[in-house]
Parts: structure tokens; C-alpha cells; sequence
């Protein structure tokens, strides 16, 4: 990595890789909830539905728990997201200075679309012990809505980033003459949004489903478990392969539209026909490329289904309108990565499909349930390997071809911007520490009154509403979480 | 035209954030102020249960600000963020920890855990809020212009520091009159004293800060110093005073309903004279409204997202804050998250 550091140094104004790996740690945490800020609404809402539609107990427990979970997860996804507003004006003023008119308005949809999620998201939170079993319902059924609506704000400004248009400049290089029709739906929008769409409620099924493949794994084989199992798996196992083919048109759309940023992470570095495909590898500054599984003729395939197709180069434009080696090579790498883990996954969604279509009955394998246990995590990373494709497939660009990240970044000095992204580090570790702790003490909680309601009826929660409130005295709350 | 709408939106924004989040900033500011466990446990618990369903919801307001500062005034948002960069980074960190402190607090049970994330949500009401109001007030002296960069002098100057201690004092008695309705909304009769009392406190200390304002402001920031004592935005100022003055009766005589709307009105109207007597500038005097403003057809657009989202979101909102003023929002228990018995028999194989 010494040599990506020395380059950027030697790129750009000091205080841009400070200010980029601020950006790059706080997205890169954020983004692991957002499957869940936009997914799990619809994901709880689905099982919801099952429980009053059927009069199901086992369901509507789940809902209730997984409400619990949302209201925690959706605090922490609202503070981590207001840091990001934060930061475009903190880190890249240069960008919202001079593009914000152009293509902010997705944001503005955005804030609104995200302040109706938060009102239904209270009122569904809240509403599950006064207000009537279905109005209840039916109060958060646009909920899921709001999520996309607020997914298209974002989606919009990212692709805008990639594929900008919807204005010309002026002889001093001001953007003018905006459009902002044109602005919102760009050309990578299209893809970029659906690829997203489905990835994150995909992503949110996997994570939930493995928790409880964990507890089937440990033995708890109940109705509980396997509704748990089977609601958000099923989602999950059903868009798995509708991605598959979302992601492999969006890498198309990518070779149409960004075509040096195919090139980056595809690792092409002259334009030619019958380019091979790479699988992982690594390209020097020089354009070799060492490592990795050499594929003859596929990437042209892949790129125009014929060995004919011509596929840019990285070498097509200067090396400073390009991302240098090293960038290259992360995005081909997070891209292989993705796709590798889009793979997999599709084989265990036709796993999953085949054993319902033969038996009406879940795979019996316990591997098919490690598997699934480790399908989420795979998720999440194919999550953060898609956002550092396309945001490091971009370099040096943060406005493909029109301002480069050193232009857009802040004149606060490297020193201070050091500082505070060893702050942010300290800060965000504790907080998500404490929240991953604070979900594992919850699902704890709820399992040992599980198995203890099965033998004897639980003690009641003296400590459950009172902050602060004093140590229970009596002998059955006398231990912390009832740890044992 | 199309600017100036978009301007009034900016500070109908603003105006809701400081009511709304300010009143979630207050109820923070009486959790620190409450005392030891066992003194601070009645009113922690009326704090918790009357800021939950609505503090992320009040929050997005601040989120919406930003947004149309960028969108509709992107030179603004460009200035504020790089001259102002220090204050604004750290009530960013203040917006963490205060979220999180006090969505984590609620699900943990152990005692130790509960003070550290209460400490850090309740310290981080009052530094949050202090560096927000410090920022707007280095605004409002001039000495910020498009192009000046980062400095400690333009938030720490004498305006700032008044502005963001009126801030949190502003906050402060928001919070403690919501606090006094919410104390008889759940029948915590003790407590509608507490915090009545802490209403009337915070009154007065708002009183004597705004007279210093006064004087500080006279050759600090004179612009906005007499867009406030002068024409319309006095006469704000001044309906301001007498609702200020109203809220404190009506707490006497324990109309709390009535007292939140003032209360509310006379923070609001203080935020709306502010922003009146800074016209036509955004920032006085260096940056008007229509040098700011962004590509006129993208205010139109924003004005009509604003529109749409209005209608959208207007319903929904008065829903939630009707349904929580009439108590139907409730948190889960444990005892709702345990009712298991049903459907957990072991499958036969």
C-alpha cells in the first residue's frame, strides 16, 4: 500500500488523503446499515403479515423482536448518515460549492423520502402495544416505499458522479444551463439503482436469515427457528439470481458509459479485441500484470458477447485522468471479489430452490446451514466491494471527467483532518462495538427467557423501563443480562 | 423570486429543527442536570419515555437543512462549511455520540453500561447545540465571507459564544416545559413541579443572556443587531417576549397544553426575526439570498419537492405527534419480546 500513499501524497494537496480516508471509513461504516434501514422494514412487515394473516404467534414474535432490533439499528444508521451530510460540506466543499445546484436535488428527495421513513418508522416502532393489530399494519406499509424512494435520492447523486450531465459550462468553466431531469436520471442511474435495490434487501435477508442458521445449527430446531430461517432466506434466495443478472448488465453498462473505469477493474491496459479476462491479479504501473487466473478471449465476451468486441484501455487516456495501478487494482479486485461471492450465492439459492421444489422441506445438510450462517457476512462484503468499485474505479475523478477529488477537497489542514479521523475511528469502533454487543445481549436475553418459558414461566423484568433505575434486589434479576 | 421562496423554506427548516431537536437537545440537558442515580432515576425515566418515538423524526430536520443549503444555496453551504469547519466537526461528533448514547441506553441492562451511555447522550445535548448556536452566531457578525477560510476567531468571538450559550439555554427551556406537559400526560404528578420549576430557571437565564446578547451584539454584529431592534424584526422579538412571558403563567396555572405552544412560538418567532433581520443577506453583509442561490430551475424543482413532500409528509407527521401526545406510542417491554410460549415445541423429525 506504501506506494498507493506515496502517490496520492504526491498527487494531491495533503490534507486529501486524510480527508479521503474520513470519507472512506465513515461511508464504508455507514453502508453496513443500510440494507437493513431499507430492507428490514419490509423484511418485518412481510413476517407481520404472515402472523395477523394466519393468527400466527411464532411470527408475530419475530416481527416484534426484529422491531426491537430495527429501532436500535435505525438510531445508529440516522447518526452515522448525518455525519455524512456533515462531511460533503466539511470535506468537499469545492464539489457542493459548485455542483450542488446541478445535482442535489436527488438529496432533496432523499431528506424527505428518509423524514417520512422515520415518522412511520416511530409510529410502527411504537405502535405495536396501543394501536389496533391492523391499522398497525397498514400505517407502516409504506414504509418499504419511503426506503426506495429515499435509496433513489442517494442512487441518483452517486450516479450523477459517475456519469454527470444535465448542464453546460460557462467560458469560466461554471456550470450553467441546468437541467435537472436530465441530472437525476443519468445514464448509470438506471443500473446503479435497481443493482442497489435488490443487493441491499438481499443482503438484509442473508444477515437475518444467518442468525438463526446459527441457532438451527446449535440445535434449536423449532417453529421459531425455522420461520426465522425461512422468511428472510426465501427473499433473499429469490433475488439472489435476479442480481446476478442486474450485476452482470450494470457491468455492461459501465463498459459503455465509464469505459476506463470497466478498464480499471477488468485491468485492461491497452485498447485491443479478444481481450482475456483476469480473474483477481494484480497490474504494475508499467501495465504488466502478475498473478491471477488468465482467461483467454472472455472479458471481450463478457463485454460484448462476441471475442470481436473492442474493449478500451486504461493506457487510452493520461495517466492523470486515470486511476493509477494500485487503484486499479483494489477496484479489480473488490469487483472479483463481488462477483465471485454473487456466484456462490446464486449455487446456494438453487440449492435452497431445488430441496423446496422436490421436498416442500429445507436442505437437510448441516453445510447447506454454514453456508447460510456465512452468507450475510459474504453480503456485507459484497456490499462494501461494489462501493469501493465504483468509487475507486472513478479516480482521480469525484465528477467523472469534470473535478477531480483534489479539487473538490477541503483547505483544512492534514494535521487536523488526521486527528479527526483518529477520532472518528475511536468513535465509530466503540459505537458499533456497543451496538453489535448491545444485539448479541438482546438475542441473549430472549433466548434464555425462551428456554426458561419452557420449563417455568419467566420471571418478570423488574429493570426493563427504568434508566438508571436501582439494582433489583430481588434474587432472580440479580445477575446482569441474567448472564450465568 | 424563486430564491427568496426557496430562502423562507431554508428558514422554516431551520426555525423547525431549533423547536423540534431543540426540545430533544433540552430533555438532554436535564438528564445531565438530574442528579445521581437514584435522585435522577424519576425524571430519566420521564426524559427516556417522552423523547423516544419522536427524536429521529426531529432530528431529519437538521438533515433537510443541509440539504436545501447545498442544493439551493450551494456558495453558502461551501462558505459555512470551510470557515466554520471546527465547531461544525465537532457537533457532527456530537451528533453521533448523543444518537447513539441514547438509542444504546434504552436496551442495556446493566447499570454501569446505562450511566456511561447516558453521560455521553446527556453531555453530548449540550455541546451539540452550544457549537451549532456558535457557528450561526460567527455568522451573523460578518465575519465570514465567501472565500475566508477556517479560523477560531470567527466562532469564537464574543456573539458566538452568547449565541450558543442562548442555544442550549433556548433548548434547555424547551425541553423543560415538553417535560412538564409530557410529567402530567403520565401522571407523574412530582415531577410537573420539577421541571415546571426548571422552565421558569431556564426563563430567566434565556432573559439575562438575551440582554447581554444585546449589548454584545450592538458593535459586534451590528447588522443583525438592528435588523432586531428595529421595524419587523423587533416587533417579533417582541411577540416573542410576551409568549416567553405567557408560557411562564401558563405553567403556573398548569395549562401545559397551551404552554408547549407558546413556548414553541416564542423560540420560533425569535429564529424568524433572526433570519428577517438578516435580509437580504445570508450572510450579512457579504452574501445575499440571490448570490447565493443555485440554478434557478433547480429551485424551482425545489420548491416543488417541497411541495410534494409537504403533502406527503404533513399527514404523517401530525399523526405521529398526535398519536404520542394521546399516549398510543409506546416502547416494547421485555414482557412483549418473551410471550413465547406458543409455537416453540420442538418439531418432531
Amino acid at each position: 500500500m506504501n506506494s498507493a500513499i506515496d502517490h496520492f501524497l504526491a498527487d494531491g494537496p495533503a490534507q486529501l488523503l486524510p480527508a479521503r480516508e474520513l470519507m472512506a471509513f465513515t461511508l464504508g461504516s455507514h453502508i453496513l446499515l443500510v440494507p437493513f434501514g431499507v430492507a428490514l422494514p419490509a423484511i418485518t412487515l412481510l413476517m407481520h403479515y404472515r402472523g395477523l394473516r394466519k393468527g400466527d404467534a411464532v411470527a408475530l414474535l419475530l416481527a416484534r423482536r426484529w422491531s426491537a432490533v430495527m429501532a436500535v439499528q435505525f438510531a445508529i444508521g440516522i447518526v452515522t448518515g448525518t455525519v455524512l451530510s456533515f462531511e460533503l460540506g466539511l470535506l468537499w466543499p469545492g464539489m457542493m460549492g459548485r455542483w450542488g445546484d446541478v445535482f442535489g436535488l436527488g438529496f432533496g428527495v432523499e431528506a424527505w423520502a428518509f423524514f417520512l421513513e422515520a415518522i412511520l418508522i416511530a409510529i410502527y416502532l411504537y405502535g405495536w402495544r396501543r394501536l389496533k393489530p391492523w391499522t398497525h399494519f397498514w400505517l407502516a406499509l409504506p414504509l418499504p416505499l419511503a426506503a426506495l424512494m429515499g435509496a433513489f435520492g442517494i442512487v441518483a447523486a452517486n450516479s450523477w458522479m459517475n456519469t454527470p450531465r444535465g448542464f453546460s459550462l460557462d467560458a469560466s468553466g461554471k456550470p450553467v444551463d441546468v437541467d435537472v431531469r436530465r441530472a437525476i436520471f443519468t445514464p448509470m442511474f438506471g443500473p446503479e439503482y435497481w443493482h442497489f435495490v435488490v443487493g441491499v434487501v438481499l443482503t438484509a435477508g442473508y444477515v437475518i436469515a444467518g442468525v438463526y442458521a446459527v441457532g438451527w445449527l446449535r440445535g434449536r430446531r423449532d417453529r421459531y427457528h425455522r420461520l426465522g430461517f425461512t422468511v428472510p432466506f426465501s427473499v433473499a434466495a429469490i433475488l439472489t439470481p435476479v442480481q446476478f443478472v442486474l450485476g452482470d448488465s450494470i457491468a455492461r453498462s459501465v463498459f459503455h458509459k465509464q469505459p476506463v473505469k470497466f478498464a480499471a477493474t477488468e485491468i485492461v491496459w491497452k485498447t485491443d479485441t479478444h481481450v482475456p479476462e483476469y480473474m483477481f491479479g494484480r497490474l504494475h504501473a508499467d501495465g504488466t500484470i502478475s498473478g491471477g487466473i488468465r482467461i483467454p478471449q472472455l472479458d471481450s465476451i463478457l463485454a460484448g458477447f462476441s471475442p470481436a468486441t473492442k474493449v478500451t484501455g486504461l493506457s487510452s487516456v493520461p495517466a492523470s485522468d486515470r486511476p493509477t495501478a494500485t487503484q486499479a487494482t483494489i477496484a479489480h479486485w473488490a469487483f472479483d471479489i463481488m462477483v465471485t461471492i454473487g456466484s456462490l450465492l446464486v449455487l446456494l439459492a438453487l440449492w435452497y430452490g431445488w430441496c423446496w421444489l422436490r421436498r416442500r422441506d429445507l436442505p437437510g445438510s448441516p453445510w447447506f446451514f454454514r453456508c447460510a450462517a456465512l452468507a450475510g457476512g459474504a453480503c456485507l462484503l459484497t456490499v462494501e466491494c461494489g462501493w469501493i468499485t465504483t468509487e475507486v474505479g472513478r479516480q482521480p475523478w469525484i465528477v467523472y471527467q469534470n473535478m477531480r477529488v483534489a479539487e473538490a477537497v477541503t483547505d483544512t489542514r492534514a494535521p487536523i483532518l488526521w486527528t479527526m479521523l483518529g477520532l472518528v475511528v475511536v468513535l465509530y469502533v466503540l459505537v458499533f462495538g456497543a451496538f453489535l454487543t448491545v444485539l448479541l445481549r438482546m438475542s441473549r436475553r430472549w433466548r434464555l427467557a425462551d428456554e426458561g418459558a419452557a420449563t417455568a414461566a419467566a420471571p418478570g423484568d423488574v429493570e426493563g423501563d427504568t434508566p438508571y433505575g436501582p439494582r433489583p434486589l430481588s434474587t432472580t434479576g440479580g445477575k446482569d443480562g441474567g448472564g450465568t | 423570486m424563486t430564491e427568496d421562496a426557496v430562502a423562507w423554506v431554508l428558514l422554516a427548516a431551520v426555525t423547525a429543527y431549533a423547536c423540534a431537536g431543540g426540545t430533544d437537545y433540552g430533555a438532554g440537558f436535564w438528564d445531565l442536570l438530574a442528579g445521581g442515580t437514584r435522585r435522577g432515576k424519576r425524571p430519566r425515566w420521564l426524559i427516556d419515555h417522552a423523547m423516544e418515538p419522536v427524536w429521529e423524526t426531529n432530528n431529519v430536520w437538521l438533515i433537510f437543512v443541509l440539504v436545501i443549503m447545498w442544493t439551493g444555496f450551494p456558495v453558502l453551504f461551501q462558505t459555512v462549511f470551510t470557515a466554520m469547519w471546527l465547531p461544525l466537526a465537532l457537533a457532527a461528533v456530537g451528533l453521533v455520540l448523543r444518537g447513539a448514547g441514547f438509542a444504546l441506553r434504552k436496551p442495556t441492562q446493566r447499570l454501569a453500561g446505562r450511566r456511561v451511555y447516558g453521560a455521553v447522550f446527556a453531555v453530548s445535548s449540550l455541546l451539540t447545540p452550544f457549537f451549532l448556536g456558535a457557528a450561526v452566531g460567527g455568522l451573523a457578525t460578518g465575519r465570514v465571507a465567501p472565500g475566508t477560510e477556517a479560523s477560531a476567531d470567527a466562532w469564537s468571538n464574543g456573539t458566538s459564544v452568547i449565541a450558543g450559550l442562548l442555544t442550549v439555554a433556548a433548548t434547555a427551556f424547551l425541553g423543560a416545559v415538553f417535560l412538564t406537559a409530557d410529567a402530567r400526560r403520565f401522571d407523574a404528578a412530582d415531577l410537573v413541579g420539577y421541571f415546571r420549576l426548571r422552565a421558569w430557571c431556564s426563563l430567566a437565564v434565556l432573559a439575562v443572556l438575551a440582554c447581554v446578547g444585546l449589548v454584545v451584539t450592538r458593535d459586534d454584529a451590528r447588522y443583525v443587531h438592528d435588523g432586531l431592534t428595529s421595524g419587523i424584526g423587533l416587533a417579533l422579538v417582541l411577540v416573542a417576549v410576551v409568549s416567553a412571558l405567557a408560557t411562564a403563567v401558563l405553567l403556573y396555572r398548569t395549562a401545559t397544553g397551551w404552554a408547549r405552544i407558546t413556548a414553541v412560538a416564542g423560540v420560533a418567532l425569535v429564529v424568524v426575526a433572526w433570519g428577517l433581520a438578516q435580509r437580504p443577506y445570508l450572510i450579512p453583509t457579504s452574501l445575499t439570498v440571490s448570490e447565493a442561490a443555485g440554478a434557478t430551475t433547480t429551485l424551482r424543482w425545489l420548491l416543488l419537492v417541497t411541495a410534494i413532500a409537504v403533502v406527503l409528509v404533513g399527514p404523517p407527521l401530525v399523526l405521529l405527534y398526535r398519536l404520542d401526545t394521546a399516549g398510543a406510542l409506546q416502547p416494547l417491554t421485555e414482557a412483549d419480546l418473551r410471550r413465547t410460549a406458543a409455537g416453540r415445541e420442538p418439531e418432531s423429525p
